[in-house]
């Protein structure tokens, strides 16, 4: 467990409210922890498997499936880059070496700061504006390695609050 | 206010066609994902801030209306005024003012906003003269970049929820299946399985309690049709899954979306709420005593739940693993339970179909393929974005006639179609009319319509070693041959790209593809082997060079290639040497550059930037040839 204190139960208390507590709601469950809490806390989740009567294993392993889940706590900013085969084509390799010589990490990972995770993404579905960089919630088209420092700036920036 | 009779609708039709008129003057603002992403969404503001500032001088009430994806992504933020009909394209929000000043009060073309037709080198203002929209025949997307997605009153004032009426009030759910089978309709998420076959072995099946899905998680990299679709028309979907559900018997809807398309999620919730409180969907259905409601449900992010019974066990809050085959959803689907699940496409196509009549739409494309078909034209293509064309267009007509030809007017190479359950489709093919049939014989597919086009500085072994690793990772892993034939052809595929190639490897790879097709669970892992075994039949000489010359023809690999500056082709512009992430390269503005290959990593970045062409690949085993380390 990456966390060594226990998550702040209110955020939990209001989702879990939302949903019928059945197996079906699980993955819709998880995505508004995720939300919430920006990774999915282990404690958070013992508490969603015994609300839900789901074991604990089942949820771990729905929690490890899908790519939209971390069991680490997140960065600030959350860099995407779009790996689909348009942006693959027009240099989507090169904004990841850069980041990586930048950063310091590898997709997946985290400044050790917190600041910055890097992550791949295959196709958000904006091909015609390949390479597209996510940075935050900022959708930068034709994104040029060059230009890294700036979508970053521009990244912190947002995310600062 | 709900709508409880046909006449009811008929009047809320009138008055929603009343109020569209009233608005003799629009400025469309294209405000789908690719649009934002250029900055559309101030764009708007500037314009709309624009118009009530000069309120008093506008000839008559102009509204700006946010749309969704025109297609046209490429040359985006995109402008169209009407009734003019005058399209701007990469408009600035500076730009405002001078459109409101000129275009809108004085009626003038802004000639500098106007399209550049790179063909002719000529200005089109028209939207509909442009040949990237002229080529079209809209039906999945007629009203997308037409109707504002957040007001279902305009929606209907295009036509959106006529077709329901029709089947509701006029025909038995038999009828509109026969509608349907008249049409030719097949799944457009890529397998073509006939949809009213699929409708009638639902309806047959025994059960009170049946379900009616939307697939909108497109996963396939390079196509985005159906997230323009949800995003910009969302009622089209809403529509042809309470027809389909109508046809069927089910009670209960879900639309299953990418987590990847958050602007989709928000315009689809948006659009339910706004059907529920006109009572085109929810209990008592246009008064017709008909129940039928529809909720939405977010995908976590995993390629395989596009795949059909993967997706039902996803929305079950499991793991997105298929079943086998022969447990058809149409009997035992969502919770064991009747099921009939349709791509985002194909429910859009559903309600025109009963507007307008099964003939209508068969009465266009080839013999066994019906109607249009939506592409998303992608990659190394001048024109790229949204287009929608009968079936049996050929490629030469998409990439050339609508694509305006490949970017940097450089070879075209290949087409790449289906994702990673298809191919790569080569140049000796381009007048291949485009169906479902055409494509599969040429070993690709149509998949979700994605088209990526590829120049000569694409290396095909590359390629296909990126769909390899796009599907190691995201193989369910329930199966062994897709789990480790992937595996282990990744394996043999880095080597390759990698100058570690061994005689025997592509023999190796045939018969793993073999094994893959003939014993993965789902199509996931039995179409992998597609993109390999479509490069090897067209570009198999690529393969023998890398593992014979140890060279990459394309000039891509980057452990196989290394790049030089012509001497005489150089002009010391000096772009190479700002672009070079590693410094690899020296040389004073107006003199020759030299690249340095003890520190060169082989990106390619200077290649792409230099104006003269003057630098070039070469195989990196040359290097030692000539004495550098």
């Amino acid at each position: 467990m990456s966390a060594a204190h226990a998550a702040d139960p209110k955020p939990l208390e209001a989702i879990l409210g939302a949903y019928p507590a059945e197996e079906a709601s699980l993955i819709q469950i998880l995505q508004d922890v995720h939300r919430a809490y920006n990774y999915l806390p282990c404690d958070v989740l013992a508490t969603v498997a015994k609300t839900l009567g789901v074991p604990l294993a089942k949820v771990y392993s729905v929690g490890t499936f899908y790519k939209a889940f971390s069991l680490q706590p997140q960065g600030r900013t959350i860099v995407k880059v779009c790996t689909g085969t348009a942006c693959h084509i027009r240099g989507a390799a090169q904004l990841v070496d850069e980041l990586q010589r930048k950063l310091g990490i590898k997709p997946g990972e985290t400044t050790p700061d917190m600041g910055f995770t890097v992550k791949t993404v295959n196709c958000v579905g904006a091909c015609a504006m390949a390479p597209v960089l996510i940075v935050g919630e900022t959708y930068h088209g034709n994104a040029k390695a060059a230009k890294l420092d700036t979508y970053l700036a521009a990244g912190e920036a947002d995310d600062a609050d | 206010m709900r709508i409880e009779s046909e006449q009811a609708f008929q009047r809320f039709v009138a008055q929603a066609r009343k109020r569209s008129s009233a608005r003799s003057r629009e400025v469309l603002v294209c405000c789908g994902t690719g649009c934002l992403a250029n900055g559309s969404a101030k764009v708007a503001e500037a314009l709309a801030a624009e118009l009530a500032k000069r309120g008093s001088d506008v000839p008559v009430a102009t509204f700006t209306k946010r749309t969704g994806c025109h297609g046209f992504c490429e040359r985006g933020p995109l402008v169209v005024l009407q009734p003019q009909g005058v399209l701007y394209t990469r408009v600035k929000p500076r730009d405002a003012a001078e459109i409101v000043e000129k275009s809108v009060i004085g009626g003038e073309v802004i000639s500098r906003l106007v399209y550049k037709d790179p063909a002719s080198g000529q200005r089109i203002p028209g939207y509909a003269e442009v040949p990237f929209y002229q080529r079209q025949t809209r039906v999945a997307m007629r009203n997308i970049g037409r109707i504002d997605p957040a007001d279902i009153e305009d929606a209907v004032a295009h036509g959106a929820y006529a077709g329901l009426a029709k089947a509701l009030f006029t025909m038995t759910p038999e009828q509109v299946i026969e509608e349907i089978e008249v049409a030719g309709l097949r799944g457009r998420g890529g397998a073509g399985f006939p949809t009213a076959r699929k409708w009638r072995s639902c309806r047959a099946a025994a059960g009170d309690r049946k379900f009616v899905v939307c697939n909108g998680d497109e996963g396939d990299p390079g196509a985005f049709k159906d997230r323009s679709i949800m995003e910009g028309d969302p009622h089209s979907v809403i529509e042809g899954m309470v027809i389909g559900a109508y046809a069927v018997g089910a009670h209960e809807g879900f639309i299953y979306v990418r987590d990847e398309y958050p602007l989709a999620v928000v315009h689809l919730t948006l659009a339910l709420e706004q059907a529920r409180a006109r009572g085109l969907l929810g209990a008592n259905i246009l008064g017709t005593g008909f129940d039928f409601d529809i909720r939405i449900s977010r995908g976590g992010g995993a390629f395989v739940c596009g795949e059909s019974s993967a997706l039902m066990r996803s929305r079950e809050g499991k793991v997105g693993e298929p079943r086998a085959k022969y447990v058809h959803a149409t009997e035992r689907g969502l919770f064991d339970l009747p099921t009939v699940l349709n791509n985002v496409e194909t429910w859009a196509d559903v309600g025109a179909i009963l507007a307008r009549g099964g003939a209508w739409f068969a009465s266009m494309g080839t013999a066994k393929s019906k109607g249009t078909k939506a592409f998303s034209l992608v990659g190394k293509v001048k024109n790229t974005g949204l287009i929608e064309l009968p079936m049996g267009t050929t490629l030469r007509e998409i990439i050339y006639g609508i694509g305006g030809g490949v970017l940097g007017d450089r070879p075209f190479k290949a087409v790449q179609t289906g994702g990673p359950s298809g191919g790569c489709v080569p140049e000796s093919l381009l007048d291949l009319p485009v169906d479902y049939e055409k494509l599969t014989e040429a070993g690709s597919m149509m998949g979700s319509g994605g088209m990526i086009v590829m120049d000569d500085r694409t290396c095909m072994v590359e390629v296909a070693r990126y769909f390899l690793q796009f599907l190691t990772e995201e193989s369910c892993g329930k199966c062994i041959p897709c789990r480790e034939g992937l595996h282990q052809m990744l394996a043999i595929f880095e080597d390759l790209v990698a100058g570690r190639g061994k005689s025997g490897d592509i023999e190796k790879i045939e018969r793993l593809a073999r094994g893959m097709q003939l014993g993965s669970l789902c199509e996931l892992g039995k179409s992998a082997p597609n993109p390999v075994l479509s490069t090897l039949r067209y570009f198999r000489s690529e393969y023998e060079a890398h593992i014979e010359r140890r060279a990459c023809p394309a000039g891509i690999c980057r452990e196989l290639t290394a790049y030089e500056i012509v001497e005489t082709a150089c002009n010391g512009c000096h772009a190479c040497f700002k672009v070079c992430p590693v410094g690899a390269i020296t040389g004073k503005i107006k003199e020759l550059h030299v690249i340095h290959h003890d520190t060169c990593i082989s990106c390619g970045a200077c290649f792409d930037v230099c104006p003269t062409q003057a630098i070039r690949t070469f195989p990196k085993k040359e290097l030692a040839e000539r004495g550098v380390a």
